[in-house]
């Protein structure tokens, strides 16, 4: 039978509105308002998980993100499953099943626990150092690692759910709705600043809502009534946005945040479809004011890991809060006063408080006095030295502390007990702080680092700023907000407060025992198990940096960053090494400050919106004829017309042949366009390609290779003169946008003094390029009164004509070495070309085909394509096209870098064809080439950039880089395979019509 | 993410900006005249300091304006925009 440890109803949790869930395959039940934590705490559950190294079992130690151990799988086994998810965040709802991780087969029963046992063999380090070597042995170690530890399992199947992203522009956004998060919000919303609140749970007011210490006061009530006026009138504040469930992840520079808005996590299945999950929000404020608070650190002692052990403030908050005892023999161990106001809170409620363990000689302040009065036995100047139960605490020893602190003497006393509170003090949540880029200071009074040096307008109030107290909150934050907000007064100026003096404090940050250290496991950090053995080992071997003994023990190296130990691990390494904490420095936090969905991530980037995709005029004709496609940058282009079954290569093969004996057609829309002019159009063009251009006639072609200015290709295309001042130039279909910047970056920068303007102009105007023996007669039959006789419509030239009403260009150019026409007309009548073209050749047999027989038949001619035939390195003299180099123009781009002593070696990569021995033999592309067969070491000569079968000349060819491939004609290399070597001859890379006799055919 | 003030459209997010690198490497007017070592000095050599380095930025999803920006690679402080062709501010 299950317990029930409610222990008094809460506002906070609607008893009414009873919820049944599943944990670890067993139902339990909860309330409305309850997170899984607290309603597993309820049904007496502690032991949640097993930890990362030893499969410790472990238990819930926090109520919040900061949760080291209750790391739990969400809905298991289905597409919505999340890992890694802190139970303390999950707010239950109806049918919300969760299970434990890192547990096999069973939380209960763990074989990976006997790692436990094992533990001496696996101190810091131990993987470095185990399964190093033998390296071969690495397959073998990584499958057993792997098997044993694996956080969570991530969903098989798509995300159903729907993720978004939102904008937001404020004047202020406060970060954190505890009570000094509240007081800068509404004074800041009051003073007319567009104000955002921003907190991670579902409820406002911090821990302040549930702070029960009678002794303290505002304005004659309690802090927590008190703050539940405030908030009641938040509502009727202007200019305030107030966002719950919502997490800032990340805080970049220039105020620039996101944060993550959980918006159906918490509701039933039924409740979720059709509504967005989670949203990240990137915020742009012009100022931040960082009301993140203070997190409790727990205590360093032997055994401090067991489930039961949970920090003092937790087991406040599920009193106070949640309605919830963690246990029915509570000790509480701390070494300040906030432990007695956790004690206090559970004998108010008649629940058995055993004893409080001070590690601190005494204390004066009211709240101690009023838990002496209760009869509660007060332990001054001890320490816990060991604890036992192991799923379970059961009990804990306690020991007299030395006066350093260092030992611990005297009888031990043995105190049975099922839940433990433990406080160590209080951190402040500087980690969006330093994200910030904003600097540190180590307090040594305090033993806490601080806020010291903002980088950009933002403001730290409140407990991270270091102050604890209420009075100090509010008399801070008054004049901070005063400051930075530049006003005058605040509802803050007459607020009266009375609260109850801690009067002492003392920092141990690894408590002694009565055992050494060798045979202890005070643990630092939880969720990786690095206990402070660990540390001071990792000293030993001479680690010094902050940030090398935290990669060598994986101290804060967990889900959790190590929210509760970095700050032990820290003074432990001082107390050793001998420094100061403040000389130490931290490790950095990084975003995000608690895990993000990947969905949250992308949000509405997904699928077919995951990238842009480009598609031409032409593009629903492709379709409906069953083309395949292929991704050219952005562009899906036909890639292959298959017919009748036909395999890729059997389609290219036709397509390519009637290509060359008939009428082939392709739709060249994605070729980048740029529309040049102005009266230094022709200068330009000088200056940015190889070749020269002034003497172009109008009306004119001319291909022209860009180079960078290091002298390698950059890119190609033909340019025509279509004026006097007035050229479209061409680029290759990746390289358009480049080359529009590299241009513009020239013109604006270098030589502004040129009159010239360029216009992007690729999705203006449709592209069908018909090329073959027959393209001439179906351009005639297309556009009959066009003179088409190749004296008034030579190779390279271009001509404006009509077809119907629709004006077209028309550039009497050839890719393929064929006698061929590209047509461009408005890119709205791209489709209705493509048709009339198609209905046209019909006779002819016009055979569409797509960028896969483009490519084979450009590399029959030995025509390079950029990108595949060059790789950056490539300058046109290794391209052997010197002839497009111009010897008379002074300068081009990259010109110089041509005679630089590099460029001319004569043993560079040079472009040359390759045959294969076999004719059938088609090589791979991106194959090595040697020239020697028993050499080891072999010196790799170049590899294979283009390779086809030809129909045309019915064997295989190929384009390949070859260092010296130039000297090297006719001469017999090799291209090793997996299983066999090919042999190769170097030949001309113009392997179909050397003379050009097709282009007028 | 910087929040860049781009001298002809305004304050806009980093997001629509190319960086350009340094900025004052003039394209030298007679590169035919230069040693090697001088054209390599142009064409490769960048100092990319740690600290206040001077660098051309490119509006690309705006204006598609180049300008320069005096920024504190330390701490990604901008320090100053301005215009092609203008005076860098006196350090
Ligand atoms: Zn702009």
């Amino acid at each position: 039978m299950t317990k029930n440890l409610r222990v008094k109803s809460s506002e906070y949790i609607d008893e009414t509105n009873r919820i049944s869930f599943k944990f670890n395959g067993k139902t339990y039940h909860g309330f409305k308002g309850d997170t899984l934590a607290s309603a597993l705490l309820a049904n007496d559950v502690h032991l949640v998980g097993r930890s990362f190294k030893y499969h410790r079992p472990r238990g819930i130690m926090t109520a919040g993100s900061e949760e080291p151990n209750a790391i739990v799988q969400v809905n298991p086994g289905t597409n919505r499953t999340e890992p890694n998810v802190r139970a303390t965040e999950v707010e239950i709802y109806e049918g919300l099943e969760a299970s434990s991780q890192n547990c096999w087969p069973s939380v209960e029963f763990d074989i990976g626990g006997i790692n436990n046992f094992l533990s001496p063999f696996f101190p810091a380090g131990f993987y470095y150092k185990t399964f190093m070597w033998p390296a071969s042995f690495w397959e073998k170690y990584e499958f057993f690692i792997r098997h044993s530890a694996g956080l969570g399992k991530s969903p098989t199947s798509s995300d159903p759910d729907i993720y978004d992203h939102r904008n937001i522009h404020c004047d202020v956004l406060v970060v954190g709705a505890g009570i000094s998060g509240i007081l800068a919000a509404k004074n800041a919303a009051k003073n007319n600043f567009k104000t955002l609140l921003v907190d991670e749970k579902n409820e406002l007011g911090g821990s302040t809502i549930f702070e029960n210490n009678e002794f303290n006061k505002i304005d004659n009530k309690t802090p927590s009534d008190w703050l539940k006026k405030e908030i009641e009138e938040l509502k009727n504040i202007k200019n305030l946005e107030i966002k719950t469930r919502t997490s800032v992840a990340a805080y970049h520079q220039y105020n620039y945040l996101l944060a993550r808005e959980n918006l159906t996590d918490h509701l039933e299945a039924k409740d979720k479809t059709n509504k967005i999950r989670q949203r990240l929000l990137k915020i742009r404020a012009k100022k931040v004011i960082l009301a993140t608070g203070a997190l409790e650190r727990p205590l360093i002692f032997n055994n401090n890991d067991r489930p039961g052990i949970m920090l003092s403030s937790a087991v406040k908050k599920y009193s106070e809060f949640y309605g919830v005892t963690c246990g029915s023999k509570n000790v509480f161990f701390t070494n300040n006063d906030s432990a007695y106001e956790s004690a206090l809170s559970l004998f108010n409620k008649g629940i058995n408080v055993e004893a409080v363990i001070d590690i601190r000689e005494q204390s004066e302040s009211k709240i101690v006095k009023k838990v002496k009065e209760a009869g509660i036995k007060i332990y001054w100047s001890h320490t816990i030295v060991d604890t036992a139960g192991y799923k379970r605490l059961n009990s804990v020893s306690i020991m007299k502390l030395s006066t350093d602190g260092t030992s611990v003497t005297g009888s031990k006393i043995s105190i049975s007990c099922d839940c433990l509170g433990v406080a160590g003090g209080w951190t402040p949540a500087v980690h969006l702080y330093t994200q910030s880029g904003s600097k540190l200071k180590f307090d040594e009074e305090k033993q806490i680092f601080l806020p010291n040096q903002n980088t950009s307008e933002q403001l730290s109030v409140g407990s991270c700023s270091g102050d604890f107290k209420i009075d100090e909150i509010i008399k801070n934050l008054n004049h901070k907000l005063k400051d930075t907000l530049n006003i005058k007064e605040t509802d803050l100026d007459n607020i009266k407060v009375e609260i109850d003096h801690e009067n002492s404090k003392k920092n141990i940050w690894l408590l002694p025992s009565d055992k050494p250290l060798g045979k202890t496991k005070p643990f630092v950090d939880y969720q990786n198990d690095a206990t402070a053995k660990d540390i001071k080992l990792a000293l030993r071997e001479g680690f010094r940096s902050i940030e090398h003994v935290k990669r060598y023990t994986t101290t804060g190296m967990g889900t959790d960053q190590g929210k509760l130990g970095n700050m032990h691990a820290l003074g432990i390494i001082a107390d050793t090494a001998g420094v100061k904490m403040g000389e130490l420095g931290t490790t950095t936090f990084r975003p995000p400050y608690t895990p993000l969905t990947f969905g949250t991530i992308v949000g509405r980037n997904v699928g077919k919106f995951f990238d842009i995709f480009r598609r031409t005029p032409m593009n629903d004709w492709h379709v409906e004829n069953k083309a395949e496609f292929e991704n050219v940058g952005q562009w899906k282009r036909a890639w292959y017309y298959p017919i009748n079954g036909e395999t890729m290569h059997q389609a290219v093969q036709r397509e390519s042949k009637a290509a060359r004996e008939s009428a082939g057609i392709l739709d060249a829309s994605t070729l980048g366009k740029i529309d040049i002019q102005g009266s230094d159009a022709s200068e330009f063009l000088n200056r940015v390609y190889t070749n020269a251009w002034s003497k172009l006639a109008i009306g004119k072609c001319r291909y022209g290779l860009m180079l960078n200015e290091d002298g390698m290709v950059y890119d190609d295309g033909v340019t025509t003169r279509l004026g006097e001042n007035h050229y479209i130039m061409t680029t290759t279909t990746g390289g358009a946008a480049n080359v529009l910047s590299k241009l513009e970056d020239y013109l604006q920068t270098e030589w502004p003094e040129l009159d010239v303007y360029l216009t992007s102009v690729t999705d203006h105007y449709a592209t069908a390029s018909l090329c073959g023996p027959n393209s001439k007669k179906i351009l005639k039959k297309i556009i009959p009164d066009l003179d088409l006789a190749d004296e008034n419509f030579p190779h390279m030239s271009f001509k404006e004509a009509n077809i119907g009403n629709i004006q077209c260009r028309i550039m009497r150019i050839s890719f393929t070495g064929e006698h061929s026409y590209e047509i461009n007309v408005q890119a709205s009548y791209g489709k209705d070309l493509w048709e009339k073209c198609m209905e046209a050749g019909q006779e002819f047999n016009i055979t569409p085909y797509g960028t896969e027989t483009m490519h084979l038949l450009r590399a029959e001619k030995g025509f390079i394509i950029v990108g595949q035939d060059t790789d950056g390195t490539m300058t046109p003299i290794d391209l052997q096209m010197d002839w497009i180099v111009s010897k008379k123009k002074y300068d081009f781009i990259g010109k110089r870098s041509l005679y630089r002593s590099d460029t001319m070696r004569e043993d560079r990569k040079q472009l040359v064809g390759l045959l294969t021995e076999d004719p059938n033999e088609v090589l791979e592309e991106g194959a090595q080439i040697i020239s020697e067969l028993n050499q080891s070491p072999v010196e790799m000569l170049g590899h294979v950039t283009s390779s086809y079968f030809s129909p045309n000349l019915n064997k295989s060819i190929a384009l390949a880089v070859v260092r010296g491939g130039k000297n090297m004609m006719g001469k017999k290399l090799f291209v090793p395979m997996e299983n066999k070597n090919i042999n190769v001859i170097v030949t001309n890379p113009v392997f179909y019509d050397e003379k050009n006799e097709r282009l007028n055919a | 993410m910087f929040l860049i003030n781009c001298p002809y459209c305004g304050e806009r997010d980093q997001q629509e900006f190319k960086a350009g690198g340094e900025a004052h490497i003039e394209r030298p007017k007679q590169p035919t005249e230069l040693s090697d070592d001088e054209w390599a000095e142009y064409l490769f050599m960048r100092k990319n300091i740690k600290g206040v380095q001077f660098e051309r930025w490119n509006h690309a999803h705006g204006c598609r304006k180049w300008f320069n920006m005096v920024r504190d690679t330390s701490n990604d402080e901008i320090k100053a925009i301005y215009k092609m062709g203008e005076k860098p501010p006196a350090q």
